[in-house]
């Protein structure tokens, strides 16, 4: 048997509530199903489970608020040896997968859905605004998930991000960045670097592509910064009890600014592995429902660095803070053209102001130049990206 | 369609990438950025959702004229 504990979804949670269950016992769950959804103070966050079994008991009913570690619910392994297996993430969780990008003005928020999963539009509907996964859904005899299966629950407040509570938010992010800022030895570096060759290449990009598929520069910009973190691990990973644990993958944090005031990174998984379209794609699926409080545990967790942009028509340079127990961040001021030396002359070139901040028990100022350099030659071929 | 028809349509469009701000009133000389700290990301998708509601192509250097309402 495996208890289900509620996750600690980042260095600065304690306690969250139980809003609801997306299983009942005697479900059948698998890795990467989402179980549960919680209230934290960065918003309604959608559980994952990372064991197969079927849910016993659940012991802790909707509405609680109960501390990180305290067990929700005991689910039962499909086979006696597997029983005492302990609830530890071996696998990768279900991401959202590559799906035409946007649009809600034809459908309401809901996660990526598989293309293969057979839902109808109202049924998709209905499951977004209970902040249900349809992936969760059993379809009906006609392997169709139709409105008769999706369950009619109470009507939630999510629909403008209920699950958001600004204050509380602001609480949460001023906790970690005090812990980041007593904890972490800070050092920074900044390069500004030349980006006229990704701009050109974006512009003739987004001339031949349809509209749903134009790129936006931050995602050929993440795969850059992605590949230029893989050369340098001491700047992607965790610091914990006094190890450092480098990531083999990079997991990009993405910090994203939630209108009215919060901030929230949720993780890109193998940012470095994915093409610039898939990391569109991704970002496309992601930014608008970290506003709507509506991410998922792995989102909140598995982030092994943080980018932060700023992006277009805001300040030069940012020197960020790092999100414990990460040991790097990566702040982007905005592109504006400058006068720029090339060969004897001077020219207008599109320029980015990047600093690395990186933590001084694990790397020091050469590893962020080895980065931002190795960044540097990639952003001038962006073609290759 | 008409004027009105039209500003409904925009209004629609941008509460679907936006629907925090969903029934704030759209003042038209303000631009939208400035009104509903609509980021980059945001505004793709507004005029994703405009080009599929009309089926006009807009360009990306056509991007800058779509501020204001």
């Amino acid at each position: 048997m495996i208890e289900f504990k509620m996750p600690s979804l980042g260095a600065d949670m304690e306690a969250a509530t139980l809003v609801e269950w997306f299983k009942a016992p005697g479900d059948r769950v698998e890795r990467g199903d989402i179980i549960a959804l919680v209230e934290t103070q960065k918003g309604a966050i959608e559980i994952e489970v990372f064991n197969e079994g079927i849910i016993g008991e659940q012991r802790i009913q909707p509405g609680r608020k109960v501390p990180v570690g305290t067990v929700l619910a005991t689910i039962v392994g499909p086979a006696e040896e597997e029983a005492s297996i302990p609830a530890v993430k071996t696998t990768k969780p279900v991401e959202p997968r590559p799906q035409e990008r946007l649009t809600r003005a034809e459908e309401a928020p809901a996660p990526a859905t598989p293309p293969s999963l057979r839902i109808t539009p109202a049924a998709r509907r209905r499951a977004a605004a209970l902040g249900i996964s349809p992936e969760s859904l059993a379809p009906g005899s006609d392997g169709i998930i139709g409105l008769a299966q999706v369950p009619t629950g109470p009507e939630r407040a999510h629909r403008r991000g209920a699950g958001l509570d600004l204050d509380e938010m602001r609480k949460a992010i001023g906790a970690a960045m005090v812990r980041s800022h007593r904890d972490i030895p800070h050092y920074w570096v900044m390069h500004a670097i030349d980006a006229t060759p990704l701009f050109e290449w974006l512009e003739t990009q987004n001339a031949i592509r349809p509209m749903e598929r134009r790129l936006l520069y931050i995602a050929p910009l993440m795969k850059a910064v992605a590949l230029a973190l893989k050369q340098v691990p001491e700047l992607n990973g965790h610091y914990k009890d006094g190890v450092f644990r480098p990531s083999p993958a990079v997991h990009m944090g993405l910090a994203t600014a939630l209108r009215g005031g919060g901030l929230i990174a949720p993780a890109i998984r193998d940012a470095d592995s994915r093409t610039v379209d898939e990391l569109m794609d991704v970002i496309a699926e992601l930014v608008p429902r970290a506003r709507l409080g509506r991410l998922r545990s792995s989102e909140m967790t598995d982030g092994t660095v943080t980018l932060s942009n700023l992006g277009e028509g805001n300040a030069d340079s940012v020197f960020p803070l790092i999100y414990p127990n990460q040991v790097a961040i990566v702040g982007c001021g905005t592109a504006c053209p400058r006068p720029w030396v090339v060969g004897n002359a001077v020219a207008i070139r599109q320029v980015i102001q990047v600093t690395l901040a990186g933590d001084h028990r694990v790397s020091h100022g050469r590893h962020a130049a080895q980065f931002l350099t190795r960044l540097s030659e990639l952003l001038a071929h962006p073609e290759g990206l | 369609m008409t004027d009105a028809e039209l500003s409904d349509l925009v209004a629609r469009s941008l509460y679907a990438v936006a629907p925090d701000v969903e029934g704030e009133p759209i003042d038209p000389n303000k631009s939208f950025r400035a009104q509903f700290e609509i980021d980059s990301m945001d505004f793709l998708n507004f005029v994703i959702g405009l080009h599929k509601a009309t089926g006009v192509e807009i360009l990306e250097q056509d991007y800058p004229d779509l501020q204001t309402l």
